[in-house]
């Protein structure tokens, strides 16, 4: 790590822990941007890096929403009872209660995706792909569907998560949540950067790049295709936990498993970064919430349609993203070295 | 509820004969998806929403005191302009790229689709009633709407009619060439560029034909098409590209699938069912290939 980059993670270390403060009125926002930074950057592990675009991820996302709720109600009080009576606050956490069932909540919507995608995944894995991705895509939709139907968890008429508790201070709630989301956000990124300095960022790119040649030169390519998958679920289940306990409110298909808005969303906002680069996604989720909270405030109504616009706008004139925008620019920045002569040549061929 | 199908076996056949009429229809929607797959390499994600857009001329038409069994006539052909114009705008940037490209793209017009939709005709669901009356069979222990069976044989009439057009036409001689190889079609004079406006907007005046259809014998619902693309898109990885005989008979089995899981599961999980059963396929057929050290391609 050389000088400048201390300076920068000091900065956005330093900004993030002072920005609840600097802007009292968008905790929420930012605590949504931090969940969606979360989403994108892994994505990124299995769609950038590995090569498999899912529209699955959403998969884990909602189930580690429902077991977080569940589990934050379930430890205390019925379930059952709790969905039954809807929003009305027949039972109240107490402060240690709340925040105890948050923590074992946030391990279980952890773990048991990570579980989930272990197991799923030596089937859904060995599909390759536009397959993969509309098999994920079923998978989603199913989850939402299915989950509609079950009338533990509220059924279609949703479920309520534990309010937060009255700790003297108004504040607290958003305050929280934002750290809560912060926290998690600097793990995952610890993580990510992690994984990317080590040989198994490597395989993941042989098998994006190749999967056939990968396996001939003996990587176990399925092994590893878990591994990256279940490393996304895992921080997946985590978001959605968050998530979950920030909206106040679980809809199986318009909040939990809801393929089509944050499914795409994290496709797309790791695809307007730059695929495949640490910090790509991240760019690409704060310019996307950024854009995305100008169209609901000022085309109220048409946002769809400006979502819907946008979606066709970045696939097709942008697929590079930002980054690899940067990258085409000044390749000197990445690390590339450039051959003027290769390069005019290029020029002359094209 | 859950287990009538079991007690009373004519609620098997109503099923049965239910499935197998929704099947037909099913069968048409994915012959388009076929086409295009096949002659674009594009996966439309678009299109149960072209399907519902389909569906809406037809119920405008009978807003307007028109019968919407003209819509049969009257959809198609505007959704083929609105195909071609989807064509010129976006899909031709996508032909030639990864299929992923494709996907994503067209999510994009699907979400656009159902949001201008919902703004025009409201979030309400609705349906066109033809009057067509009912049909009754074995002692009136069966009930099948003269509307299903009338989509049924026109949704028949329409694919024989494209078979015999992509046989015979010079056109349907040129798409078939651009399928088999793009290159050497261009060489030998056909204008790709053309053919694949022409798939597409067949595609949709196909799923304009049965959404009109649907509209008459079933429901439409602006956020309805998404269940109709991943039908269509079984049913194509079921029977594979360009075999319409196998096309027709796993619609059916779709159809009668879908109308026992209604019967047993409960309505709730239907479109559910549908979802999950796509990921069985796919994983079945992951692991046959697997087996011989392949992959679906």
């Amino acid at each position: 790590m050389n000088k400048n980059n201390l300076i920068l993670y000091i900065g956005i270390l330093s900004f993030g822990i002072a920005a609840p403060f600097l802007f009292p009125a968008f905790k929420v926002q930012l605590s949504i941007l931090c969940v969606l930074i979360i989403l994108a950057t892994t994505w990124n592990i299995q769609g950038g890096e590995m090569g498999y675009n899912s529209f699955g991820n959403i998969l884990f996302y909602g189930l580690g929403m429902y077991l977080c709720a569940s589990v934050q109600v379930g430890m205390f009080f019925p379930l059952a009872e709790w969905t039954e009576s809807g929003g009305e606050k027949t039972f109240v956490h107490t402060p240690a209660q709340f925040f105890q069932g948050m923590a074992v909540g946030l391990l279980v919507a952890a773990v048991v995706p990570t579980i989930v995608a272990g197991l799923i995944g030596y089937s859904i894995l060995g599909l390759r792909g536009h397959y993969f991705a509309i098999c994920t895509l079923g998978l989603g939709v199913a989850a939402g569907e299915i989950s509609g139907g079950i009338e533990i968890i509220g059924a279609g008429q949703g479920f309520t998560t534990p309010p937060f508790p009255d700790v003297g201070n108004l504040e607290s709630r958003g305050e929280f949540f934002y750290f809560l989301s912060f926290i998690v956000l600097i793990l995952t990124f610890i993580a990510v950067r992690g994984i990317y300095s080590t040989r198994f960022k490597l395989i993941l790119n042989a098998i994006r790049d190749n999967e056939d040649k990968a396996e001939a030169m003996g990587i176990q390519t399925m092994k590893y295709k878990i591994v990256g998958w279940m490393i996304s679920a895992f921080f997946c289940g985590l978001a959605g936990g968050i998530m979950g306990g920030l909206v106040g409110y679980i809809d199986s298909t318009d909040v939990a498993f809801d393929g089509r808005e944050m499914g795409v969303f994290m496709v797309l906002m790791a695809i307007l970064g730059g695929k495949g680069t640490l910090w790509g996604p991240i760019i690409g989720a704060t310019v996307f919430h950024i854009f995305k909270e100008g169209f609901w405030t000022f085309f109220l109504g048409w946002q769809y349609v400006a979502l819907g616009v946008l979606i066709v706008v970045i696939v097709i004139y942008f697929p590079e993203g930002i980054m690899g925008w940067l990258r085409e620019k000044y390749p000197e920045r990445f690390g590339e070295v450039v051959d003027e002569k290769d390069r005019k040549a290029q020029v002359e061929l094209k | 509820m859950d287990f009538l199908v079991f007690q009373y076996p004519m609620i098997s056949v109503q099923a049965c004969l239910d499935g197998i009429l929704l099947g037909i229809l099913f069968a048409l929607i994915a012959y388009g998806m076929a086409l295009q797959w096949g002659v674009m390499n594009i996966i439309n994600i678009a299109q149960g929403d072209l399907v519902i857009l389909g569906g809406y001329i037809a119920y405008f038409m009978y807003l307007y005191g028109i019968h919407p069994a003209w819509g049969v006539i009257v959809s198609p052909i505007i959704m083929f302009f609105v195909g071609i114009a989807i064509y010129k705008l976006v899909i031709n940037k996508v032909v030639d790229r990864d299929l992923f490209i494709s996907i994503l793209a067209t999510f994009g017009i699907s979400i656009l689709f159902m949001q201008l939709m919902n703004f025009a005709f409201g979030a309400d669901v609705v349906l066109a009633n033809s009057d067509y009356g009912t049909t009754m069979l074995f002692n009136n222990n069966v009930v099948l709407p003269n509307s299903k069976i009338f989509s049924a044989f026109i949704s028949i009439l329409f694919a024989i009619c494209l078979v015999i057009y992509m046989k015979k036409s010079k056109l349907g001689r040129a798409i078939r060439a651009t399928a088999q190889n793009a290159r050497a079609a261009k060489i030998l004079g056909v204008d790709t560029e053309k053919v694949y406006a022409a798939t597409f907007g067949i595609n949709a005046a196909l799923c304009g034909v049965a959404g009109a259809l649907i509209s008459i014998t079933f429901t439409i619902h602006p956020y309805m098409g998404l269940p109709y693309t991943i039908r269509s898109f079984m049913i194509v990885i079921i029977a594979g590209l360009g075999n319409l005989p196998g096309v027709a008979m796993s619609g059916m089995g779709l159809g009668v699938f879908e109308e026992f899981a209604d019967y047993i599961l409960g309505t709730e999980f239907r479109i559910g069912s549908v979802f999950l059963l796509l990921v069985l396929i796919l994983v079945y057929r992951r692991f046959k290939l697997s087996r011989k050290r392949e992959y679906l391609k």
